[in-house]
Parts: structure tokens; sequence; C-alpha cells
């Protein structure tokens, strides 16, 4: 029987305790997430490369793109490694269909609001927020865990991580705080994506404690967006379910693009 | 991913002692025959010269720096027996692209020094810190024009949650900002403009008094 009371990080560490071959699969199925979303953020962040708004930003964006794929590649390899089924990190992030991505549907949204729209800076730093303070609040719990690999990974990518929330939060203050024109933006990113934010605490046999960084999250990121005079919408009932494999009708696309080359050439090498 | 060759591996657990071979089997093959056929069996570059020759390989984004004083190599350990000298580094940022490029550039120089063989092993825990740039190293990444880490020590906040928003400010959030002097005309009248530079590592920042921009190498 799980012990409700112990972290998500406790619980997959403590897979070493003999429970059954359903454990083995959820501690994967846990880091697939992490891994997931951080690959597919830092594609879409990618998208950015050579079309930032200016070149600071264009430079920032493909650097926290870097960072994201960064965390990526190790824990994809990491998943692989726990899996043992000889999938490295590239078999995981290339040769797998939609339904198998565990990414959380926020990260797999486009940059863009609409079908025809442009690619919108207001809803990429917005995301950048929510998402980047949420992994501020998961790493340090990772790295209490009992595997050491996964600890390590999270000891590295908090370091990084911080700069990541800090770029955003600057960025959703003087937006959002500033013209009309800025403010309304940012309101429109935050009223789309803040429904997308209740699926990182949705607890499930993977992650049965994925609700309780709630509070010290919602407390920390309401107060930047307080600072920045932005509205927080009241929560609903809508759920989105990514990391259980039911996307959105945006993660395909995404794929076809980031996929292309290994799915028409496989096993191409640089 | 499949772009970069598999050089290196990332030794993920702390206490792990799997060593990942450096290159790719046909090319750490070469290295081993090569070796083999110049010297005679027992014959090896101690781990004292390795560390001397490493303080020779330059880190690719900042040349004034050796692998050595940026503190990425971890431990060098050499195998008499086999003539094996084993690299143990640890990478800067996780996604910094330079990673695979000081590999190779680490094997190169210890194989021309004479190593039979050399393993360039990938280490995570404990995180690359900062801290471990040497004095001196310090010194000449200022006079390249990169404003060095302050030690993350003296800011004594390393350990602390970051606080968004303290009481009437949102200066918290800026913690880790301090006053910079320009590397070129040593004003106090700077301001940074973006966290990323460059390179992951640096900052970008600007002198108002001689209007020229400098990086800073973010204390991590």
């Amino acid at each position: 029987m799980m012990n409700v009371a112990a972290t998500s990080a406790r619980a997959l560490a403590a897979g070493a305790d003999g429970r059954s071959a359903g454990t083995t699969t959820a501690r994967v199925e846990y880091v697939l997430r992490l891994a997931d979303s951080s690959l597919l953020l830092g594609q879409r962040l990618s998208e950015w490369c050579g079309h930032g708004p200016i070149l600071e930003e264009d430079i920032a964006l493909a650097n926290m793109a870097l960072d994201l794929i960064g965390q990526a590649r190790l824990l994809l390899a990491h998943a692989g490694a726990l899996a043992g089924a000889g999938r490295d990190e590239d078999a995981l992030a290339f040769l797998r269909s939609e339904d198998e991505y565990r990414n959380v549907t926020l990260v797999e949204l486009p940059n863009e609001p609409g079908a025809h729209g442009t690619r919108d800076f207001a809803r990429t730093v917005v995301r950048n927020f929510l998402f980047t303070s949420w992994q501020e609040q998961v790493w340090p719990r990772l790295q209490e865990g009992a595997d050491t690999g996964l600890a390590a990974i999270a000891a590295k990518s908090a370091k990084e991580t911080r700069f990541h929330v800090r770029h955003s939060a600057d960025w959703v203050l003087r937006l959002g705080d500033g013209t009309d024109e800025s403010h309304a933006r940012m309101q429109a990113a935050l009223d789309a994506l803040w429904p997308f934010t209740a699926e990182l605490f949705s607890a499930d046999a993977v992650d049965p404690d994925a609700g309780a960084l709630q509070p010290e999250w919602e407390a920390r990121v309401r107060q930047v967006l307080a600072a920045a005079t932005l509205t927080v919408p009241p929560r609903t009932p809508f759920r989105s379910h990514g990391k259980q494999g039911v996307h959105s009708e945006h993660l395909s696309h995404l794929l076809a693009t980031m996929q292309y080359l290994q799915r028409t050439y496989p096993g191409a090498r640089w | 991913m499949v772009t970069a060759r598999a050089d290196v591996t990332f030794d993920t657990a702390a206490a792990a002692a799997v060593a990942a071979a450096s290159d790719a089997p046909g090319r750490a093959a070469d290295l081993a025959a090569g070796g083999a056929g110049d010297r005679g069996a027992g014959e090896s570059l101690s781990a004292t010269l390795a560390w001397t020759v490493l303080r020779t390989v330059p880190d690719p984004e900042i040349p004034v720096l050796s692998v050595v004083d940026l503190g990425i190599v971890r431990a060098i350990e050499v195998a008499p027996e086999r003539g094996t000298v084993t690299v143990t580094v640890t990478p800067t940022y996780i996604g910094c692209p330079a990673t695979e490029m000081i590999a190779q550039d680490i094997v190169r120089a210890l194989t021309d020094a004479g190593a039979a063989q050399v393993v360039v092993r990938q280490q995570l825990a404990p995180a690359w810190s900062t801290d471990w740039i040497e004095p001196a190293a310090r010194a000449r990444m200022l006079s390249y024009g990169i404003v060095p880490p302050a030690a993350r020590s003296s800011l004594a906040r390393g350990v602390q949650p970051l606080r968004f928003v303290a009481p009437g400010s949102v200066r918290d959030l800026h913690e880790m900002d301090e006053v910079l002097r320009c590397p070129r005309c040593a004003s106090a009248d700077t301001e940074r403009l973006s966290y990323f530079g460059s390179t992951a590592c640096k900052a970008l920042y600007r002198c108002r008094a001689c209007r020229e921009p400098f990086e800073y190498f973010k204390p991590l």
C-alpha cells in the first residue's frame, strides 16, 4: 500500500523495497513526465531562435531551450535505463508517438494564440513563468530521494531553473504592469494558460502526491502576478491529461517537426 | 541528441563507478593501439603530468581559461598496468554545447602527451559551482573582459529559498544581482540587460559610463 504521506520523490525512491513490477513502471512513467515536459518546452522555446523580439531575448530563449533540452537528455537516458528495454535518449525522443509522450499539456501548446496567429511573447513568458516555477518546487524534493541518479539531475537542474524563473518573472512584472497593450496581452495569455496548470497538481497512481506542491507554487506565483497587476482566473473543473498520454491536437504537429529527420532517415547521425 | 555522437556518457549516480568509454569503440581502439606501438608495456603518463597537460587545454568559449581553471576536471586516475588515463569531468551547464568538444580536446591533449588510452567520464554530482573557478583564473577572466562570478559563499544566500516579493518590494527577485564594475573603465554605473549572454553561463550587462557592453559569469 502506497504511503500517501510520502512525497512523490520518496515514493519513487522507495522502489527498491521489493514492490511489484508495477512500481518500476510508475517510476519510469514519472521520470518520463519530467523528461518530456522539459523536452517539449525546450522545443517550443527553440522556435523563437532567430525570431526573438530583440536580440537579447532571442539569445535568452535559445539558452533556456538548451538548458531544458539538457535536462531532457539526462532524464530520458535515466528513464531508458530504469525501463531496461534498451531505449536510449534518442529513441525515446524521436521514435515515440504522441500517445506515448507523458508531458503536461501546458508545454505542448503553441507559442501562437490562434491557428493563424503569430508567435506571442506574452504567452511564451507566462508559460515559462508558470512551468519553471513548478520545476523549482519539484527539483528540491527529488534531491532528497534515494534515486541518486535522479537526485543528481535534479540538483544540477535546480541551479539553472532559478535563472529561468527570474527571467520570466522579470517579464511578467514588466509587461503585466506595463502599457495597456502589454497588460491586455499578458492577461489574455494568463487566462488561456492558467486552466492547464491544474494538471501539474492532479494526483494519480504514478504521482500520488502531485498536489503537495500546489500551495507553495501558488503562493509564489500569485505574489508575482499580483505585483504585475494581473488577475488570476478562477479555477474551473477543466483538466488536461497530457501526463497520462492524452494530448491536445498540437502535439502531433510539434512531433512531426521535431522527429522529421529520424522518421525519414532512421538512424541518421550528424 | 543524435546530432552529437555519444562521446561521453553521463555518470548520473553519484556513487556509481561505471566508466563510459570516451569515444566510439573504433577510435578508442585506435588510441590504445597507437600507445602500445610507441611505448613499452607499463610506461604511461603520471597523474601529475596529466594535470599539467590539462592546464593547457582551453575552454572552447573562454579560451583564456583552461578546463582545470574552470574547475570542471574533478579527478584524474591512471591505471599503470594498462596506461589508461581516466579523467572525470563535470558539466558547467546541463545543456552546454561545449561539453562534447571539451571531452574530445582532453582526449587529444593527453594522447599527444603520451597517454596510452584516455577515458573521459562525466559525473553530475556534486553539481558544478562557480566557486570551483580558481582565484588566478578570475583575474584572467576579468582582463579578458568578463566579470568573474562572486563567490556564492560571500553572497551567503545559496541555500536560502528564493523569495519573490518581500513585503512592499519586488527587488527580492534579484537577490543575486550585485553592483558590478565595468571591466573596461571600472565604473560602477552599470546595468543588467539580460540574464543570458552569448553562452548560458554568462549574463549581459552594459556600462552607462563608457557605453560598452560586457559579460558577467553568473554565480552558480
